[in-house]
Formats: C-alpha cells, sequence, structure tokens
C-alpha cells in the first residue's frame, strides 16, 4: 500500500493539478463551464478545507483527506476493466440501464441502456459536454452551491464526467437507471470528482440508483455531486448505495430542487469507506411538494461516517418524511446531523424527522443532532432521535423460542436495518442490500429463514 | 411421571428476593394453577423457569424431565419442549411472524433430531392451529406482535404454543387483559392442548380463567412460598374468600430453608 504523505498547504496540490488540467482537459470546454470551473476553484482556495471548528464539520476530522495527495484519476489511464470484474458490485437480476464509471470516466463498453424512451437522455455527461452543452449549461451547476462547500467548490472545478439524465415533459422511464462508479487500485491514490445531472422536466418519471464501489482495497478519494431538478409533477426516486473499500475517502452531495405537486424520495445507504460524508440537501421551490429523505448507515471496525441532511420548505403545503438510521459495531463513528427549516409563509408544511442508532459494541459512537426550525405558524411538524442498544427482553422472547442468543442478536440487527431496507422499490437493488447487510450478521443462513 | 420438580427454590431480583423456597412437582398429563397476589412471586417463578437473565436463582433446585433445568440456557430450555406463554410478549417491528414461527419450530425440530418442515408443510400446520384460535391469515405476514392489540397478543401465544408442541407450557397470566370471547379462545386453544405426555402450568392471579381450564392442582403462592395447595375447589374458595385468608402461616408444603 502506498503511503499518503503530508504536503504543507493542503490546497496546494489541487490548484496545480487544476493549471494542469486546465491546459490539456479543460480547453476545448464551453466559456461559461470554463468560467463556472474557474470561480469554484477560487471559492475552494478561499475556503480552503474545513476544520471541526466549522460547525457544518464538527463531528468529522477530515484532515486524513486535507493531508493526502490525490491525484486526479482522469490522468491515469484506464485498464481495460473486463466487465467479469464488476459481477461483485452490480445488482443481480437488475432489469434496468447501467452507466458504469471507471475511476470517475464513463465506460461504453460496459455500459448498457435498455427501453429509452424517446425524448430523454441518459448518457455520460462529458459526451453531453462535447455534443450539446447548452443543454445542460441552464442547469449544471445551478443549484450546488459551492460558496460554503469546499468539497462542491473542489467537485465544480474539476467535473468532467458523471451521468446526465434528462426526463422530458411527460415521459415516464419504466425501469431503473443504476450509475455504477467503480474504483480500482492505482498505483497512487487517486481522486475522482464524480458529477451528475439529473433533470426531470414537467410530468416526467423516473428511478435513479447511485453505486459507489471499491473493487480493490486501496486508498482513493471519491469527491461526488448530484444535482437532481423536479419540475412540476415530476417524479425521481433516488437512491445511493455507498460500498467502497475499506481505507477509501468518500464525500458526496446530493441537491434536490422539487417544484410544483413534484414527489421525490431519495435513500441513501452507507456501507463501505474508511471516511465517509453524506449531504443530502433539498429545497421546495412551490406548492405540494413530497419528499421521503431516508438513509441506513451501518458500520464497523474503525470507519467514521457523517449523514448530513438539509430540508428547505420554502413554500406551504408541502411534506417531507426523513427517516435515518445507524447500525454501529466495533469502534465506528457515526453522525446524523439533520436540520428541517420551515421558512416564512410555509403555511401547512407537515415534516417528521426520525433519527434511530443501534449500537452493536461498547466503544461504537453517533452523534445525533436532529434539528428543526421554525418560522411558520400553521404547521405540523416533529423530530425524535433514539440510540441504544439491542433490546434484551426482545432478545430473551426470541431465545425463549428456541433460537439461539447470536442468532437472535443477528435477527433483531437485521429487523432494525430492514424498516429502511424495505422502503427501496428497485428489487434487485433492496435483493442486494439484503445480501450485504446479512453477510455482516453471524449465523446469516438462520437470520434469512427468520426473516 | 414427573416432568418438573422444583425444590426449595430461591430467587431474587436485584436486592430483593422474591421466591423464598418454591417446592413444586407436576407430572405429565396434569394442568396445575399457580394463584396468588400481586408480587407473591407468580412471575418470576414462571421466568425462573424460562431463564430469564435477570432473575438470580440463590438456591434449590430444578429438574426437568430428569435433567438440571437451571444449568440450560433459554434456548435449550424451549428445544428440550418448555415453553413459556408471556405475560408481556415483547414487540419486534421487521421479525415477521410467520418466518419467526417456522425458524423457532425448526430449531426445536433440529435439537430432537427431526426432519426441518419446509414452507409448504410448514403453512399447512400453522393453518390448522390459525382456525383453532380464530386468527386470520394476514396475521402471519405481519411483524410479530408490532402494533398487536392485548388480545391478539396473548392470543399469538397459544398459536405458537399450539405450533411449538411443547412437554411443558407454563402461561404467565395469560388471561389478563382479555375480554371473555378473546378468553374463551385462549382457553378452548389451552384445552386442546391437554395430552397424556404433556403438562400445563397456569399462572394467573384470578380465578376466572378456570372456569374454562379445569385444573387438576391449585397452589396458592404467598410471599415466594406455596402456602396452600389442593384441587380445583381450592380457586373457588379464592375467588370467594380473596387470598388474605391464606398467609405464611397457614399449612402447605413447608419450605427447605435455612
Amino acid at each position: 500500500m502506498v503511503a499518503v504523505p503530508d504536503v504543507a498547504d493542503p490546497r496546494e496540490p489541487y490548484l496545480s493539478d487544476f493549471k494542469a488540467l486546465e491546459r490539456e482537459h479543460f480547453a476545448g470546454d464551453p466559456r461559461w463551464l470554463q468560467e463556472t470551473r474557474r470561480k469554484a476553484l477560487a471559492q475552494f482556495r478561499e475556503l480552503g478545507f474545513p476544520t471541526q471548528k466549522h460547525e457544518m464539520w464538527k463531528y468529522t476530522n477530515i484532515q486524513p483527506i486535507a493531508r493526502g495527495r490525490f491525484t486526479p484519476a482522469v490522468t491515469i489511464p484506464g485498464d481495460g476493466l473486463s466487465a467479469e470484474r464488476l459481477e461483485p458490485v452490480v445488482f443481480g437480476k437488475f432489469e434496468g440501464s447501467e452507466l458504469v464509471f471507471v475511476n470517475g470516466r464513463y465506460s461504453k463498453r460496459l455500459s448498457s441502456l435498455r427501453n429509452i424512451p424517446a425524448g430523454v437522455q441518459v448518457g455520460s455527461l462529458a459526451e453531453a459536454l462535447r455534443e450539446d452543452p447548452t443543454e445542460l449549461e441552464p442547469y449544471l451547476s445551478r443549484i450546488a452551491r459551492f460558496d460554503a462547500n469546499p468539497f462542491t467548490a473542489l467537485n465544480t472545478a474539476f467535473l468532467q464526467d458523471g451521468a446526465f439524465i434528462h426526463v422530458s415533459r411527460g415521459k415516464v422511464v419504466e425501469e431503473p437507471i443504476h450509475l455504477l462508479f467503480v474504483s480500482t487500485a492505482q498505483r497512487e491514490p487517486a481522486v475522482a470528482h464524480p458529477r451528475n445531472l439529473i433533470v426531470v422536466e414537467d410530468g416526467g418519471q423516473v428511478t435513479v440508483t447511485e453505486s459507489y464501489a471499491g473493487l480493490d482495497a486501496g486508498v482513493y478519494l471519491t469527491n461526488a455531486v448530484t444535482e437532481a431538478i423536479v419540475k412540476g409533477g415530476g417524479v425521481l426516486d433516488h437512491y445511493k448505495l455507498q460500498r467502497e473499500s475499506e481505507r477509501a475517502f468518500h464525500l458526496a452531495t446530493l441537491e434536490i430542487e422539487q417544484g410544483r405537486g413534484t414527489n421525490v424520495s431519495d435513500s441513501s445507504f452507507s456501507l463501505g469507506g474508511g471516511l465517509v460524508r453524506n449531504d443530502v440537501n433539498q429545497r421546495f421551490t412551490a406548492e405540494g411538494g413530497e419528499l421521503a429523505m431516508n438513509g441506513l448507515y451501518s458500520v464497523t471496525g474503525n470507519q467514521h461516517v457523517d449523514n448530513h441532511t438539509r430540508i428547505d420548505h420554502l413554500t406551504p403545503q408541502c411534506t417531507s418524511r426523513e427517516l435515518y438510521k445507524g447500525i454501529l459495531d466495533g469502534r465506528a463513528r457515526g453522525v446524523f446531523y439533520g436540520n428541517i427549516i420551515v421558512h416564512p409563509g410555509a403555511q401547512k408544511t407537515n415534516a417528521t424527522q426520525t433519527n434511530k442508532n443501534l449500537l452493536l459494541s461498547k466503544e461504537a459512537l453517533v452523534d445525533s443532532i436532529p434539528g428543526l426550525q421554525i418560522y411558520a405558524n400553521d404547521v405540523k411538524c416533529k423530530h425524535g432521535s433514539t440510540t441504544g442498544q439491542i433490546d434484551e427482553d426482545a432478545v430473551f422472547y426470541l431465545r425463549s423460542r428456541g433460537i439461539d442468543a447470536e442468532t437472535a442478536r443477528a435477527i433483531l440487527t437485521y429487523a432494525f436495518a430492514r424498516e429502511v431496507v424495505d422502503l427501496v422499490r428497485v428489487p434487485a437493488m433492496r435483493a442486494t442490500l439484503g445480501v450485504l447487510l446479512l453477510s455482516r450478521l453471524p449465523n446469516s443462513e438462520a437470520v434469512r429463514e427468520a426473516l | 411421571m414427573a416432568l418438573l420438580e422444583i425444590k426449595g427454590l430461591r430467587a431474587k431480583v436485584g436486592d430483593k428476593e422474591i421466591l423464598r423456597g418454591v417446592d413444586l412437582t407436576v407430572n405429565v398429563g396434569e394442568v396445575h394453577a399457580i394463584m396468588g397476589p400481586n408480587g407473591s412471586g407468580k412471575s418470576t417463578l414462571a421466568n425462573v423457569l424460562a431463564g430469564r437473565i435477570n432473575y438470580e436463582v440463590t438456591g434449590g433446585t430444578v429438574r426437568y424431565d430428569g435433567k438440571d433445568l437451571l444449568a440450560m440456557k433459554p434456548e435449550l430450555r424451549a428445544r428440550e419442549g418448555l415453553f413459556l406463554a408471556f405475560q408481556y410478549p415483547v414487540e419486534i417491528p421487521g421479525v415477521g411472524n410467520a418466518y419467526f414461527l417456522k425458524s423457532a419450530l425448526n430449531s426445536i425440530r433440529r435439537h430432537r433430531g427431526e426432519e426441518e418442515l419446509d414452507a409448504m408443510d410448514f403453512m399447512s400446520l400453522v393453518t390448522e392451529k390459525m382456525k383453532l384460535l380464530g386468527l386470520e391469515e394476514s396475521f402471519l405476514g405481519r411483524s410479530l406482535n408490532d402494533g398487536f392489540s392485548g388480545g391478539e397478543k396473548k392470543r399469538n401465544e397459544i398459536f405458537q404454543m399450539a405450533v411449538l408442541e411443547p412437554r411443558l407450557a407454563v402461561l404467565d397470566e395469560t388471561d389478563s387483559g382479555l375480554d371473555i370471547d378473546a378468553l374463551r379462545v385462549v382457553a378452548n386453544g389451552v384445552n386442546t392442548m391437554r395430552a397424556k405426555d404433556r403438562a400445563i402450568v397456569v399462572v394467573t392471579h384470578y380465578q376466572r380463567i378456570l372456569n374454562y381450564i379445569t385444573p387438576d392442582f391449585v397452589h396458592v403462592l404467598v410471599n415466594g412460598r406455596i402456602a396452600k395447595s389442593g384441587g380445583r375447589e381450592l380457586a373457588l374458595e379464592l375467588e370467594k374468600r380473596g387470598y388474605s385468608w391464606v398467609d405464611e402461616a397457614a399449612p402447605g408444603p413447608v419450605a427447605a430453608g435455612p
């Protein structure tokens, strides 16, 4: 394994890499994008890497990332990955389209598009930038603000590839679209900045799943940003499965903007990675929107996973349901930081936020910071947070029926996770999640039988 | 044949001694009722028999089918044929009623060296038992006791007992909180379980359930000891006179004390 060397000013390598890439890779970009890049880089230089003195980064020390030297993955030649190597990380029996990205770059050879209706664009962002940049201009980097988040700024400065999904008015994409981002072992630690853009026009409907997976054990950094803009009456089901390598760093921000009468769900499953930060920010910009925001983080060993969510009720008559659950074992550390803001005038808002954590070991730790700020007077809002161990009464109940103690605990752990898994409406992904979660439990055969 | 032999059983919860020398013998084919006022130790006795951890046994012996019951883990007791119907069945969201029960049944069958039941055989078994307890099919698909009414929980306990077919069933206040219709259903379920090779111990505060389940023996537990034993008529007398006339001084089996 290659060690990550210390560097003096942690911003410096990114600034010099940017200069090199600007000459060699970004030169052909449309002018508006070049300007956005420069602004984003300037903002990153301004902000620098956050320390734990920042409220938003209080519970997560990102110094291991700041101190690291990560080569831009785009400068490392592709290794002609075989389809077989993807087998451990694809969804079994998946019926939809799959876009595969290797170290941040789209692989046409490994991807397959199925049943995409006319008028719906599904492909790589790099390709769209080459072929029809005007279609991207109104949307790219519109809602992913980089004024405060240095990693979004960095992603924007370095963005080159990812998925672009544009569902035109009234079109329904029946089969889910899976975006699979895989990282492979490199001679030196690499960084990829995947950038996805999902636009659902009025009355459109689509399901998008994102997977981030490490194919080899190794140190690398994924710094992903997804923007999802859903217009009047549009429907988006969005899922993310993070199963990076144990020593990988994973930073990801999802930005969602919902128009009038839209229905959006997002479920985030964070299982892998050494140091992980997930940001999900959503805004209701018109009346009658509905949002379900779910998450499950299950970590062990020395893993650290930090989930920051923010929901902005800017307009009346919107409903948001948030459920995040955590399972923490070993010496793992989890963070849930949720913030729902009901802005002035956002009457008849209905918002709930729930965070539940299950601690499986004495050394595991979780910081749960639920939050609700209400500036309107005719609203229904509640939030709650619980952290506890496995219910010993439940263990005894199962044992009293002949199930051994270890299996009883495993059953109860899986049952805890299941509430979030069952919300997944893509059967192949739900099955994969079941297998992944069961594989971490003792006596998984017996557990499977009992569920 | 004695299936259960309790001698001088003492147990405490925290610092408090609850059982202070219980003697009780239950033979196969018999139904025993254990009655007593609140706090007399009825539930403690039931839970100690099932192996609940927060009860500390401080003295005495319990032999089950000739074996040292207290040395067995709770799951082993269950596999050996002991069943406790809980006073407060635990709600477990995310664990399906049917799958859980199949898993429990098969762990018991494996222990007995019997073949595991497949999904088909299991379904035909449970369908029959569900009819007995007036349970609808949707019951199987629900999470274990999750959101069940009090009556549904108690019926589920008896349903589990009917499926698992224990050799010794201990019913811990299964009648409490039941309306008369539910009580009849539960009692009927228990009565169909009466068998030559099985014993049933009904722990109850009230005589009421004994109108439907006729016990062979009635014991009165007071202050952690069996203060009086008798037949069916003892329950009726308790119903009339309450518990106050039976106290520790009353004649009954003498506890093996220090």
